[in-house]
């Protein structure tokens, strides 16, 4: 990798609950290189979620450096879009208005965006929606809008966290395959992405690195290359290749010795 | 809805109600019960139209005093209700004494009211709003801060100020919280009218129900009864279409 985006140097975590502090993570050094597609996967309460919001300086860290772009974080930076589990929409606003709200929260000119907006919509399948409210989509439909809104702004990083965990499996290796075409596997200016699973199969499928994290406290426990061909095909999932990584990553998860 | 389907709703209560009067009318014709004790439908039927007196002053007083009591209660809910979601201090130093006051039974507080601001239409609109305000600042206060946090985060990540944070999330958020309050306040204003009436008046339907005690003329009262509900249905009913137009994504939330 060329230039690294994210650099995470010996990051600790550690809350204070009631029946004394609690080590969420400790000790991650971690680097995503730009244009970068990395999961971090890790049983759940690992702290993967808890890193996501470090990286974004939504939660401060306890222990360690943060930098992206070379810079310290020391508050939320702007210029990621981020995506969560839930699609987060809010009710009252049409599709189209939930895509330009971080144009209004930033304080920037909506109606200059709003081609933007209808763009993002059709290029993910959702031109048809534009006007109507988030509970008249399927949960797949409002997740796919809630990647549209992280996209407006055209941040270099993106942050997602477990952004597919509530759907069905089938709709979410088709929002797989519709992130990587997003994220632009064919195209020469990719993002940066750091997704957060629970699913080796996603993982593997989606990323060029799987970055195992074990719980309590959450430690880099392997760093796995994923060598796989891009475009990534819906045949790779049964390819040799892909069942050999796929349990590679589920070994270091479970820590046992090859 | 359509005719049929709304016909089909609702038989069952037009036959129960009419099956009501008709044992009703037939109960006071057949065991010759005093008028003074209960007036038969038909004569709270021609007091409704004919009471020896207009109706309108009475009318008018009454549903000025609740659609007052009304927006009293609304404005000072909603202004309390989003002090106390503004800032934690601010709620920790309000919350006991708007329960205090909430605990109160308002009627007691009536005479004092007279004390203090006069007789007039005035207390007794204050007396409908005192009854009706806490539900507006509970409600508004919730419906401001049940926004996730990964909304609020979201927000962060912007660099979105506090001010459009309430403009843009909270607050649409809480207008369906709020609009629910005030249903209840509707019918409180009703109460609080009514009761302010009673205490001192000279005008408005409590007044007439008041005075139908000396004059024995109790089909008046009845009539007087069926007035004030239908004020209070109207206000009710118009809460609840604003609700639709005003919030329809959140309709059935309560």
């Amino acid at each position: 990798m060329s230039t690294s985006l994210i650099d995470l140097q010996k990051v600790g975590m550690t809350y204070e609950a009631a029946s004394g502090p609690v080590e969420a993570l400790a000790d991650i050094s971690l680097r995503v290189g730009t244009g970068e597609f990395v999961s971090l996967v890790g049983p759940s309460g690992c702290g993967k979620s808890t890193l996501l919001r470090i990286i974004a300086g939504l939660r401060p860290a306890t222990k360690g450096m943060v930098e992206v772009t070379g810079e310290q974080v020391t508050r939320p930076i702007p210029d990621i879009g981020m995506v969560f589990q839930a699609p987060i929409l809010l009710k009252w606003r049409s599709i189209l208005r939930n895509v330009l709200l971080p144009a209004e929260l930033a304080g920037r000119d909506a109606g200059k965006l709003r081609d933007r907006a209808l763009a993002l919509l059709d290029m993910a399948g959702l031109g048809g929606f534009a006007e109507k409210l988030p509970r008249e989509l399927s949960g797949g439909m409002q997740q796919r809008a809630a990647l549209c809104r992280a996209l407006l702004l055209d941040p270099p990083l993106l942050l997602m966290d477990e952004p597919f965990g509530a759907l069905d499996a089938m709709t979410r290796d088709d929002m797989a395959l519709e992130l990587l075409r997003i994220w632009g596997e064919t195209s020469g200016a990719r993002k940066t992405v750091l997704f957060v699973t629970h699913s080796i199969a996603e993982a593997v499928f989606l990323s060029d690195r799987v970055v195992v994290i074990t719980p309590r406290p959450g430690r880099v426990a392997a760093d796995i290359a994923i060598d796989l061909p891009r475009p990534r095909t819906v045949e790779l999932r049964a390819s040799e290749a892909f069942g050999r990584l796929n349990f590679d990553v589920f070994r270091a998860l479970t820590g046992r010795a090859g | 809805m359509t005719l049929s389907a709304l016909v089909g709703r609702y038989w069952p209560t037009a036959a129960l109600f009419a099956l009501l009067l008709a044992l009703w009318q037939l109960a006071v014709s057949a065991l010759e019960i005093r008028p003074y004790l209960l007036p038969s439908p038909a004569m709270v039927w021609n007091a409704l139209w004919q009471a020896g007196f207009s109706w309108w002053p009475h009318l008018w007083i009454t549903s000025l005093e609740i659609v007052g009591a009304f927006f009293m209660a609304a404005i000072v809910g909603v202004a309390l209700g989003t002090a106390v979601a503004w800032s934690p201090l601010v709620a920790n130093a309000l919350m006991p004494f708007l329960v205090f006051v909430n605990t109160l039974p308002k009627v007691a507080i009536a005479p004092l009211l007279l004390i203090w601001i006069g007789y007039g239409i005035l207390p007794t609109m204050v007396m409908g709003a005192l009854i009706g305000f806490f539900p507006v600042v509970i409600n508004t206060a919730v419906g401001l801060s049940q926004v996730e946090t990964d909304m609020l985060d979201l927000g962060r990540v912007f660099s979105a100020p506090k001010w459009k944070i309430f403009l843009k999330i909270r607050i649409p958020n809480a207008l369906p919280y709020i609009l629910s309050a005030l249903k209840i306040t509707a019918t409180a204003a009703v109460v609080g009218a009514i009761v302010g009436e009673f205490v001192a008046s000279q005008a408005g339907l409590g007044y007439v129900i008041a005075n139908t005690q000396s004059s024995m003329n109790t089909a008046v009262a009845f009539a007087s009864l069926i007035w004030i509900s239908a004020i209070g249905l109207a206000l009710y009913g118009v809460v609840v279409l604003a609700a639709r137009l005003w919030a329809p994504w959140a309709e059935g939330v309560e």
